[in-house]
């Protein structure tokens, strides 16, 4: 039997997503995918399992779940308070849903991209070889209370871990390389722009991050007369008022304002994750001082199972002790209850 | 020694080739047989290749692949010939894609007409007998930019954006036409209205058209598109296609 997750009530914007669907630029299509890669590496990591699995992103809040079967989630991204059955839970964690209990997750406190994984992963049917949801490219759809998900086949049972937080929801410095037309700002446009205090502007989504600020526009010389050219995610286009855009994942795939730079890889969860106003500035590296980050970031990503440790849990606190036991089939007989989370 | 090609990285994801700084016939020529070229060649390093007006894109992770070394392979393929009067790839196809022009169906072909110099009459025989090529695809999954129309087609966009045409819509600016994917505002004018479907996310082959392509836009009456519509369930349109050799 196919175990069934539920949305009971829906937040205003959570969609599915995985890493996207690579291979149709010249289709006009990009690749889309989780607005925080970074994220769902640590689901995949919380949860045993592999990064390429679809999870649900949730944009600022997110909504009420409940499943048919027994279930292994984790919570990854902007932290939101969430509670099972109205017992608070820890996140940035793997925790056992029981069948039909439910899942509530409220309110972004940090950060604004949410992430509920859940063991063997969405299996909704693929389309173009992803499940992400691209709404710009009319793929997939917003998620509505009373949706129901398909779950893939979970080969764990282990719960009741958690991994550290970063820094990356609180905005800070974002590091950039040269790009197509960088040379078309002048330097003294350049030095303005990395010593200016950008906020994210709100209207921010998954397409772009406009970023706000006092003080005159930045211009590119015959920015008007540039030609449309491909995107990659990262690249900030500076658009016809003189703001910064930082192109997501989910862009057009070619754009004809200038491109400044673009943000590395690693430093775009940052962009996406940063609320509304918080601060960001921008700061020019080289391109072999951006391989040497990435190379960084790429191996710290694939050893995020390392920094698991267990989440302990006095067993004074815990309400309903005696239910967690209870519920059949739910505790596993080799994990000893006390600690774990459930 | 000229400007181009001009080759440079795009962020830490790969390397793009420009011909030209504006919009050319032989430039465009360049960038779609560069990039069969670079498909035909198979190189590990590159997971997957674009144009678009006049330039190649190959995506490489810049990362872990050495970038000299790219870039060597680079101007050794790009010095093997004349790019800009290369044969265009071959196994690309001819579309015929059946248009109402002008009508409430596209409110536009009077007044950009007007602009080419012409009456409607003349402006809709001169579309319906032009044979564009997709120059790029963008904005739009599937979406194509073709061209180019005679020089009498060099419409600036307008000032203001058309708040919404809809999907299928043929719109012109700039010698250029565009079918559009899905409704959106623009600020190119609305000449024709079409049935013809360029992304299909559900069929086996989603994306209609590839860059390279060709296409006429014959005239049809309003009854004919009406009947059109109400028969086609593939999203063809009532298109034709012939493959170029």
């Amino acid at each position: 039997m196919t175990t069934t997750l539920t949305i009971v009530q829906a937040g205003p914007a959570l969609t599915i997503q995985d890493r996207g669907r690579a291979g149709w630029l010249a289709q006009g299509l990009t690749k889309g995918g989780a607005a925080d890669l970074v994220a769902l590496y640590e689901g995949a990591a919380l949860l045993g399992q592999s990064p390429d699995l679809a999870a649900i992103e949730m944009t600022g809040t997110g909504g009420t779940f409940t499943a048919d079967a027994d279930m292994r989630i984790a919570l990854t991204g902007a932290s939101m308070a969430a509670n099972i059955d109205g017992e608070t839970i820890v996140w940035n964690a793997s925790h056992l849903l029981p069948a039909g209990s439910k899942l509530t997750i409220g309110g972004a406190t940090s950060g604004t991209y949410g992430y509920l994984h859940v063991g063997g992963g969405i299996a909704t049917e693929p389309v173009l070889g992803a499940r992400a949801s691209h709404l710009s490219a009319g793929l997939g759809a917003a998620l509505k209370s009373g949706d129901r998900f398909p779950i893939g086949p979970d080969k764990s049972r282990d719960t009741g871990m958690r991994l550290p937080r970063d820094t990356r929801f609180d905005g800070g410095v974002v590091r950039v390389v040269a790009s197509m037309q960088t040379d078309r700002f002048t330097a003294d446009e350049r030095d303005r722009f990395t010593a200016t205090q950008f906020a994210r502007d709100p209207r921010a989504n998954r397409m772009g991050v406009r970023m706000d600020h006092d003080g005159a526009g930045f211009y590119a010389e015959g920015g008007l007369t540039i030609l449309s050219e491909v995107i990659v995610p990262g690249d900030i286009q500076i658009t016809g008022d003189g703001a910064p855009f930082v192109l997501m994942g989910e862009s057009q795939t070619t754009g004809g304002y200038p491109r400044i730079g673009t943000v590395i890889p690693r430093d775009l969860p940052r962009v996406a994750q940063a609320p509304a106003g918080t601060k960001i500035t921008f700061e020019f590296i080289t391109l072999e001082q951006a391989i040497t980050l990435e190379t960084q970031h790429r191996r710290d990503i694939k050893a995020l199972t390392g920094q698991l440790t267990a989440l302990i849990r006095d067993p004074a606190t815990i309400k309903n002790l005696l239910s967690y036991q209870l519920i059949g089939g739910v505790t596993s007989a080799i994990d000893n209850p006390f600690e774990k989370d459930i | 020694m000229s400007q181009f090609p001009k080759i440079q990285t795009v962020g830490l994801t790969g390397i793009l080739i420009s011909f030209a700084d504006t919009m050319s016939e032989p430039a465009n020529r360049a960038a779609l047989s560069f990039r069969a070229a670079i498909d035909a060649a198979n190189w590990p390093e590159v997971s997957e290749t674009s144009t678009s007006l006049v330039s190649t894109f190959l995506q490489v992770d810049l990362v872990i692949q050495p970038l000299d070394a790219m870039l060597t392979r680079l101007h050794d393929l790009l010095d093997t010939q004349d790019w800009y009067t290369a044969p265009l790839p071959s196994g690309r196809t001819l579309w015929h894609i059946p248009t109402v022009y002008g009508t409430d169906l596209a409110p536009q072909l009077e007044e950009a007409a007007e602009l080419a110099g012409l009456d409607p009459d003349a402006a809709i025989s001169q579309l319906s007998q032009a044979r564009v090529r997709v120059l790029t695809i963008g904005f739009a999954p599937g979406q194509p930019y073709m061209g180019e129309l005679p020089k009498n087609w060099d419409i600036p966009r307008q000032q203001a954006l058309t708040k919404s045409v809809p999907a299928g819509a043929l719109i012109v600016a700039i010698r250029q036409l565009i079918i559009f994917t899905n409704a959106s505002p623009t600020g190119w004018r609305h000449i024709g209205q079409t049935a013809f479907k360029t992304f299909r996310p559900r069929s086996d082959s989603p994306f209609s058209l590839s860059p390279g392509d060709e296409l006429c836009f014959p005239s049809i009456s309003r009854s004919a598109y009406d009947k059109i519509l109400s028969t086609d369930t593939s999203g063809a349109g009532g298109a034709e296609t012939e493959v170029l050799s």
